[in-house]
């Protein structure tokens, strides 16, 4: 099983890499399409801003990887947010694999959404096995909005899509890598799919 | 719903973790990869990894450390303690921790916290406040707490929060080593007045402080080191006495 981490100018690839060593996976960190082509799996991580991240991938031509392959691709925070139809941070049109919006915080309340928080109204292949209202990390200042897709819903001001499936497709909205032993089981399931 | 934090700090001085009373009769309490798992185990939220003695001959070594820290633990960690420069933190964060905690090099020049947070995205910017009530009224101190500058700790606190700084690590130096309970007041006026989370440290001796800090003071996350590491309480029975007080932790 080839593992790749999509690699680009959004941080946060350090800890999804340790993450899966840990699962007794040796990722492949790349921006390449080719080396993309000979994977088994795509993790799409990502700590940054949507739009100088959207227009990395255009330029590296991934975006266009992403909407084609048949893979199983996750999207790790920023990467679920630009598998979405739109992004409010900075106007950003996403690779709508995902039909939802993303939004921003509305502000009287503390952003980012920092912390441990639930996950409920599990479905889905990731979370077989996870029990409801499991504690997950989130640290994020937009959210997808909450859709019927969604395979998990969390309360932060409003309800939100904490996690989305869609044929080869998964995201989640919190940190897998730095949620626990939860964060390792949904990581695995991905891994095992 | 989201939940209040407990955080477990680890002074490190030469690689090991270190107990100590205001930094004097420094005793090692071990290998502070393993007492970070050990406390990870027993449910900490998230670990503060503090470099207290951050010369610049250790610095390799703290990154060895970092990443060793960073392989092995699967909850998010802070590391603190030398940091002067956007170089600084650049490689703390490469060498895996999630944040990065700032204190005297912040108010010798304000304008570094907004560099760091355009940087590195103000998720991974702590701003370590050490303050002591003198006269009714919270000064920042800085350089381990020898000297005192003209901020008061909440225009200070406002003033890194316009800049960027994701949260605010405030320590009572009235109440740090005192274990009579966190400094409950001005946490409260801080996390009322701030739009970013608010952690609390300094004062803790026993559950009721948790729960006091929590509820009175409203704050988002506390720290503790010594009541940990001395074994007079765990994290995980901490948890089920707040949990059972009505604040929601992660069990």
């Amino acid at each position: 099983m080839k593992v790749a981490i999509l690699k680009y100018n959004a941080g946060n690839i350090f800890s999804v890499q340790t993450a899966l060593q840990r699962l007794g996976y040796v990722p492949v960190l790349t921006d390449e399409v080719q080396r993309l082509d000979k994977v088994d799996r795509v993790i799409f991580p990502g700590v940054g801003e949507a739009r100088s991240a959207m227009a990395y991938l255009k330029q590296r031509g991934l975006d266009q990887w992403l909407r084609r392959t048949t893979k199983p691709v996750l999207g790790i925070c920023l990467g679920l947010q630009l598998l979405c139809e739109y992004s409010e941070e900075n106007d950003t049109p996403g690779l709508g694999i995902f039909p939802v919006s993303v939004r921003r915080f509305p502000p009287h309340g503390k952003v980012p959404h920092m912390g441990w928080n639930t996950i409920q109204r599990l479905k889905g292949r990731l979370f077989r096995g996870v029990p409801e209202a499991s504690y997950v990390y989130f640290v994020h200042s937009f959210y997808p909005e909450w859709h019927a897709l969604a395979t998990a819903q969390t309360i932060y001001q409003v309800p939100f899509s904490a996690a989305m499936e869609q044929g080869n497709f998964f995201g989640v909205q919190f940190h897998p890598e730095k949620s626990g032993e939860v964060g390792e089981h949904i990581l695995k399931n991905f891994l095992e799919l | 719903m989201l939940t209040r934090r407990i955080i477990p700090c680890l002074d490190v001085h030469r690689g090991q973790t270190v107990k100590g009373v205001q930094f004097m009769d420094l005793q090692p309490v071990g290998d502070p990869v393993q007492l970070g798992q050990l406390y990870a185990q027993q449910g900490a939220d998230e670990l503060a990894y503090l470099d207290i003695s951050a010369t610049v001959e250790s610095r390799r070594a703290w990154e060895a450390l970092i990443r060793r820290v960073a392989r092995q633990l699967n909850i998010p960690f802070m590391v603190g303690g030398g940091v002067r420069a956007v170089d600084d933190v650049e490689r703390m964060l490469r060498a895996g921790a999630d944040k990065v905690s700032v204190n005297s090099a912040a108010v010798r020049e304000p304008e570094l916290v907004s560099r760091l947070s355009r940087e590195f995205g103000s998720q991974c910017i702590v701003v370590a406040i050490d303050a002591r009530k003198e006269n009714g009224d919270w000064w920042v101190y800085t350089h381990g707490g020898r000297r005192r500058t003209a901020w008061r700790a909440l225009d200070w606190a406002m003033e890194v929060t316009q800049r960027g700084a994701g949260e605010i690590l405030l320590t009572s130096m009235n109440h740090d080593g005192s274990r009579e309970g966190f400094a409950v007041e001005i946490v409260r006026r801080l996390a009322e007045a701030l739009p970013i989370p608010v952690i609390a440290s300094g004062g803790a001796g026993k559950k009721e402080h948790f729960l006091q800090l929590f509820r009175q003071g409203r704050a988002d996350a506390a720290l503790a080191a010594s009541v940990f590491h001395f074994g007079h309480m765990r994290i995980d029975q901490l948890k089920h006495y707040l949990k059972e007080n009505g604040i929601e932790v992660r069990l």
